[in-house]
Order: structure tokens, then C-alpha cells, then sequence
């Protein structure tokens, strides 16, 4: 199948709709709530739940006994949730470190899942098969219920961020005058956790566990480099998020063999390294031109400040000096003396060259600026 | 015990302490989530180098997947140094691109290669025995364990020659470029290493779960010493313990060895982590409530002392006063009443003898706010524990 005629399908057939749907509100959801990880400096964290999760996937089969994928999720939830409480009781009350906290967590409860599920896997019941999928993320298996399940909680995550929209601002930038004025910051830093756990569960379904953590951060990571405001960013976020959900889908829907995860990953990777390139402001080829820019206007700078020394010696400051005293070491090329003339600052008479009034001026001016008007 | 589950359990314990050396220096050095990232991003490393050698023992393979584990390091360094986003984003981006090339190489080429994803994510130990080295039509024995065994080796004699360096290094940058020895030289050199590691025992325990080897006997013995060569011989034992007691709970259940050693792995860190003596959770608590009482002591004493009124120093109205609950009122006062700070005298309290050069002393410790202040007073405060 080729992309288009995916996109031709997309209108006309059930399941190619519901999926699509599915990795969008997911992509969306995931790309706004992990701006608040990206700005919490928790970006790993969201890979230590998404790997803690496995074994409360496990678990919820091993009791149920059934493959209904919310109640394997609530299982995924219960033991993300455990998992987090954990690093951060480790953090807080040992000299372990976060880094090591999340490190361990990650992999021991990721072991533990696989015990679990390499367990589960010798039982004598047909049933099992297909809890691997988590591991993975396969879209297909999207189902309707499955995509009303996310724009439920899509629903309900945007309506407690636009409810705590305040709140969740100011701990993010201010924890400390957060909490002198008044508010209870453990409840606020809870409740952001606890919807950043929420989105990785509602993901592992079509990302896996493995992978969970980049649809997290990279449409966050990306979406900060384009603006400065939180509110922007989350609403960029979302749009990245959601794109590199849809495009994911259609490359993996249209080859054979692709799990959705690390497509989804590599959309949404590419998006990143534009981001990273391109943007204005921040991007790497807008610093390496306004790098240069200024270079270039500095060597200008240099050149007329040489010249304003030799004109301060005569009389006359329009007095004609030859192009041969000027040389490299004051900045001196072709296209520079070029631009000194554009700009009105000297005139240029064959090999002279000569002062302008205006030129006198600005030379003059060049060290007596106000600091720090730029 | 047979032959091969001999092997297993020989080449489990190799892995567990080849792991377990770097792994004491990446948590030392807060570094610990690079072993996540480089277990991860190796996999486009592994399969290319599989294209290329199609044995995955090859010391080739090994290399060239390593040299991918040092890349991924250089590019985390070069995200960060940009400032476009924060380092653990740039970790948390890498990676997971890296890997999903990986799987999607693996699965466009999943005819051809005799590599699977969960083969990568879990390794099995269970197989490493029938893969065996064979020299001139003579058995040498499995091949993983030749490879972990020299790598082992490997990282020992390195561990030893450069053991000041390494621990320079790791505790105190500025000193250690101070005596000549480059930061950067041990930096990138404990990353290739933890690369070789990683790449070589990948085959065996899996991509994600290197990083439980690694992470987690270090964790477990940093809760319980703080001195380096201590920590490092601790953590090998705690890997050898699991790895092998990992490997009989999985003949148990029947299920994964290595994620029955990750299990393990966890178990060992949370009995370690409630009980460890002084770092553990329970002593920990313990010390914070003990720390509360004497904190409340102090202020019920500088209390008493403020206070000449009998009415003041009643002692319903002193627990309406300081608004605690009754429970802690009246363990500081039991508390004090037996350490003779206090006497109680128709439910009036007066601070006694000692308790008044106590409360100068706490107050003397307020007003300076200097440590050896305190330090004299520490002697009079396991009165009160005993």
C-alpha cells in the first residue's frame, strides 16, 4: 500500500480511520502534557514509568484473566504509579540520585514485566498471546472502545490543565514563591505527575513500552524551540504531537512489518531536528547566520574606526587617503569598503578613498553607545 | 546440576561482575541513565555489524556496536552544549531514535537475519551454552562465555592500572586536572568500556536488562558504604548473588533468566533500601523522628525559659501554647521530665539545674549558628535516645 492511496482510504475505511484517529488524539495528548515534563526537567522519567508499567500489564492478566485492554491499562497505571512513587522515595530519603533512581526502577520493573510475561507465556491458555504487542505498540489493534477510551481522557487531562492552567504555570517556574503565597504544592505537583502517567499508560497500547518516552518528549522538545510562551508551546506541542501520530501510522500502515512505535519515534525525531535547524531565534543555522552577521559587522566596525583615525589627524576630514594603507588587520576587504560606501560613511574616487561627514559621525559615535540597548 | 546449566550460571556470574565495575563508576558519577541510553542505541550498531560478520560473537561486531554506544554519548554531549534543550532531554531524544532505527532495520531485513527484537530486548541465557567456540575440531566451550570472560579480564586490569585516576576523576574534577589527569581521557574511556560491557553481555541478559546489571548492585551498595573499593567489591558479589539465584528462580517458574535476575536484582535493592544500617529507609525515618523530638524539645525548653508566670508554664496551657498534638506534648515532656531538664510540680513545669545550662547552650548553638556548637551538645542528645 502505497501513502496516498492511504490517505485515499483514510476517508473511506472504518478501521484505517479509527487508528488514525487513535495515534492523533494520543500524539496530541502526549505532546501537551510533556511540555510540563520537558519543563520540569523530568523528561526520563516518563521512560521510567512507561518501563515500569510492564509488569502491572502482567499482573492485570495473571488476575483477570482477560485481554480487555483497559483493564490491562488500569494494571499499567497502578504499577507506573508505584513505580514513580518509588523513585521518588528513593530520591528523597537515600543519597541515590535521580539519575540512579530512575535507572533502577526502570530496569528492575522492566525485568520484573518480562518475568511476568515470559511466565505467562508457558501457561496452558490460549488466551495469552499477544500481550508482546505492549512491548512494541502495534496500532492496528486499536479498536473503537480503545480510541473513546483516549479522547475520554484526552477530555478530562485538558480540562483539569485548563482548570489548574495558574497553577501548574507557577510551579513550574516559581516552585518556592508557589508555595509562600499560599498554594499546596504538593497536591499541584501530584496532579501533573499523575497526568503525565496517565498519557504514557493511554500510549502503550500503540507505542510499547520501549519507545513510550520519546512520543513524550520529542513534540515538547520541538515545540519549544519555536516560542518562548507556555501556552504556545503546548498548543504546538499537541500539533506536532498529533502530525507525527498520524504520519507514523500511515508510513507503518503502508509497509509490511513496521511496528508503529519506532516510526511514530522517527516522524516525530524528524520534526525535532527541524525544529532544532530551522527555527528562528534559537535554531543552529539562524545562530551560525546572525554568527556571522555580527562577525562581519564587527570587521565593518574595524575598518571605519581606522580610518576615523587617520581622518582625526588632518584638518580636513574628507582629506583623500589611498585604498594601499588600509590592509586586512583593520578588516579591510573589497565587499567591506563596498558597504562603508553604501552605507554613506566614505567616499570611494578611484584608488582613494575619503571620509564622509556622516562616516565622522558614526566612528565618533561607535564608543560612546549606551551599554546594553540591544 | 548439568553441564549447560553449569555454563549458564558461569556465564551469568562473568556478566553480573563486567557489569557491576562500570556500573559503580556511572552511578558515582550520576551517569547512570547513559547505560539506559547506550543499551538502547547500540542496536543499529549490532545489526549493522550482524549484516556485516553475521555472528553475533564477533569481536568485529562488538567493536563497531560499541563505536555506536561512544557515538551516542557524543551526540547527548552535543545537544547539551547547544542549550537547545536540557540534558536529560537530549538523552531522552537519542536514544529512542537510534533504537527505533534498529527495529526497523531488523524488521525490514527480519527474512535474512537471524535476529528478533525480543532477542535484543531479553537476550536468553538459555541458548548461550549451545553456541560454542570451536578451535582445530576441539571444544572450548561456549563462545558468549570466552567473550564476557575476556572483556571481564578486560575491564579489571584496567580497573586496577588506572584505579587512582578513575576515582580522581570521579569525585573531584577540578583535582584530578590539576594533577595532570584529563576528565575527558577518563571520561570517554569509562564510555567505552561501559559500551563493550554493555555490547557484550546485551547477547546474553538483553539490551534493557544490562542496565539492571549495572544500575542496580551499585545502588544497593552505595546504601550501604561509602568507601570506593568496598562498593565495587560489594556490588560484584550483588550481581554474582542474583545472577545466580536469578537463574534458579527462572528454572522455578519457567520463565526468563534474565528477567528473573533483573527480579532479583529488585528484590535485593528493596530489602537493602528498607534495612540497609544507616542509609536505609527505616533508619532513615527513624533518625527524622528522633531529629522532630529533639527539635521540639529545644523549643519547649527556650519556652520554659522565656516564660516566669506559673500560668505560662502550666502544662495544659503549655500544650495550647506551642499547638502541638497531645501525643508529641507529652513525649517531650516525658522525655525531659527523665532526663532531669524539667520538674513537674502541681502540673506546673520549672526548667531544673541542668536544664538551664542546656537551654543555654541550644541557645548559644541558635544565636551563632555554628556547628561546634552543637558538636558539645551531641553528647547530651544520646541521653535522650538511650
Amino acid at each position: 500500500m502505497e501513502i496516498t492511496e492511504y490517505f485515499s482510504l483514510l476517508w473511506n475505511d472504518y478501521t484505517l480511520r479509527t487508528i488514525t484517529l487513535g495515534t492523533a488524539v494520543l500524539g496530541a495528548i502526549c505532546g501537551m502534557l510533556g511540555s510540563f515534563a520537558v519543563l520540569r526537567k523530568e523528561s526520563l522519567l516518563g521512560d521510567a514509568i512507561s518501563h515500569a508499567a510492564l509488569p502491572g500489564i502482567a499482573i492485570a492478566f495473571l488476575i483477570t484473566g482477560t485481554k480487555d485492554s483497559s483493564i490491562l491499562l488500569l494494571g499499567a497505571l497502578i504499577s507506573g504509579l508505584i513505580g514513580t512513587l518509588w523513585i521518588r522515595g528513593i530520591t528523597s530519603k537515600t543519597h541515590l540520585k535521580s539519575d540512579t533512581a530512575l535507572g533502577l526502577i526502570l530496569s528492575i520493573f522492566f525485568g520484573f514485566g518480562m518475568l511476568l510475561l515470559t511466565f505467562i507465556q508457558k501457561q496452558p491458555n490460549a488466551n495469552q498471546a499477544g500481550l508482546d504487542k505492549y512491548l512494541f505498540g502495534q496500532a492496528a489493534t486499536l479498536v473503537e472502545s480503545d480510541v473513546r477510551l483516549m479522547v475520554i481522557v484526552t477530555g478530562i487531562s485538558l480540562f483539569v490543565m485548563l482548570l489548574f492552567w495558574k497553577e501548574f504555570k507557577m510551579l513550574l517556574f516559581d516552585a518556592d514563591y508557589t508555595k509562600t503565597i499560599g498554594f499546596n504544592t504538593k497536591f499541584i505537583d501530584v496532579l501533573i505527575t499523575f497526568l503525565i502517567v496517565l498519557a504514557i499508560v493511554l500510549g502503550l497500547q500503540t507505542v510499547g513500552v520501549v519507545l513510550m518516552s520519546a512520543i513524550l518528549l520529542a513534540p515538547a522538545a520541538a515545540a519549544r524551540q519555536w516560542t518562548n510562551s507556555l501556552s504556545k508551546m503546548v498548543v504546538l506541542a499537541a500539533i506536532f504531537g498529533a502530525f507525527s501520530g498520524v504520519l507514523g501510522t500511515a508510513i507503518s500502515a503502508s509497509q509490511d512489518n513496521l511496528s508503529t512505535g519506532p516510526v511514530i519515534v522517527l516522524v516525530a525525531g524528524v520534526f525535532v531536528l527541524f525544529s532544532f535547524i530551522f527555527s528562528p531565534g534559537r535554531g543552529l543555522l539562524f545562530r551560525e547566520i546572525k554568527f556571522r552577521k555580527n562577525r562581519n559587522d564587527l570587521e565593518l566596525m574595524k575598518t571605519l574606526q581606522f580610518m576615523y583615525s587617520i581622518a582625526q589627524d588632518h584638518e580636513n576630514i574628507s582629506h583623500p587617503h589611498a585604498i594601499r594603507i588600509l590592509n586586512n588587520f583593520h578588516g579591510f576587504t573589497k565587499s567591506s569598503l563596498k558597504k562603508l560606501e553604501n552605507e554613506g560613511w566614505v567616499a570611494i574616487d578611484g584608488q582613494e578613498w575619503a571620509m564622509t561627514e556622516k562616516g565622522f559621525l558614526r566612528a565618533e559615535e561607535i564608543y560612546n553607545q549606551p551599554i546594553g540597548n540591544e | 546440576m548439568s553441564n549447560p546449566q553449569i555454563e549458564i550460571q558461569l556465564i551469568a556470574a562473568i556478566v553480573a561482575m563486567a557489569c557491576a565495575i562500570p556500573g559503580v563508576f556511572l552511578v558515582l558519577r550520576k551517569m547512570a541513565l547513559i547505560s539506559d541510553a547506550i543499551s538502547h542505541s547500540i542496536l543499529p550498531g549490532i545489526v549493522i555489524g550482524f549484516f556485516i560478520t553475521q555472528d553475533l560473537n564477533s569481536p568485529l561486531l562488538i567493536l563497531l556496536a560499541a563505536l555506536t554506544g561512544v557515538i551516542t554519548v557524543i551526540l547527548v554531549e552535543y545537544i547539551q552544549k547547544t542549550g537547545l534543550v536540557k540534558e536529560d532531554t537530549a538523552i531522552g531524544l537519542v536514544f529512542p531514535a537510534l533504537f527505533s532505527i534498529g527495529v526497523i532495520l531488523i524488521a525490514k531485513n527480519a527474512n535474512d537475519v537471524h535476529l528478533d527484537v525480543d532477542a535484543v530486548l531479553l537476550g536468553e541465557l538459555a541458548f548461550a551454552p549451545f553456541d560454542r567456540l570451536m578451535l582445530s575440531g576441539m571444544d572450548m566451550g561456549p563462545k558468549s562465555l570466552w567473550v564476557m570472560g575476556v572483556i571481564l579480564l578486560t575491564i579489571i586490569t584496567l580497573l586496577i592500572l588506572f584505579f587512582k585516576e578513575l576515582k580522581v576523576s570521579t569525585f573531584d574534577a577540578g583535582l584530578s586536572s590539576a594533577m595532570g589527569i584529563s576528565p575527558v581521557v577518563i571520561h570517554y574511556g569509562l564510555m567505552s568500556i561501559s559500551s563493550i560491557t554493555v555490547v557484550g553481555a546485551f547477547d546474553a541478559v538483553g539490551a534493557i536488562l544490562v542496565v539492571a546489571l549495572m544500575i542496580a548492585p551499585a545502588a544497593t551498595a552505595y546504601l550501604l558504604t561509602n568507601d570506593l573499593k568496598k562498593m565495587i567489591a560489594l556490588s560484584m558479589f550483588f550481581g554474582v548473588l542474583s545472577a545466580i539465584s536469578g537463574y534458579w528462580l527462572a528454572n522455578l517458574l519457567d520463565a526468563s533468566i534474565s528477567g528473573s535476575i533483573a527480579t532479583t536484582l529488585g528484590l535485593l535493592f528493596l530489602i537493602v533500601y528498607l534495612f540497609a544500617p544507616s542509609k536505609g529507609l527505616i533508619s532513615v525515618l527513624y533518625r527524622q523522628k528522633q531529629q522532630r523530638i529533639e527539635v521540639s524539645l529545644i523549643t519547649f525548653l527556650l519556652h520554659l525559659n522565656r516564660h516566669e508566670q506559673e500560668e505560662e508554664r502550666h502544662v495544659n496551657h503549655l500544650q495550647e501554647h506551642i499547638n502541638w498534638q497531645k501525643v508529641r506534648a507529652n513525649t517531650v515532656l516525658d522525655l525531659a521530665e527523665k532526663n532531669n531538664l524539667i520538674h513537674i510540680n502541681n502540673d506546673v513545669v520549672t526548667l531544673t539545674e541542668k536544664g538551664l545550662v542546656f537551654t543555654e547552650k541550644s541557645l548559644e548553638y541558635i544565636m551563632s549558628n555554628k556547628d561546634e556548637k552543637i558538636d558539645s551538645m551531641k553528647d547530651d542528645f544520646f541521653l535522650f535516645r538511650g
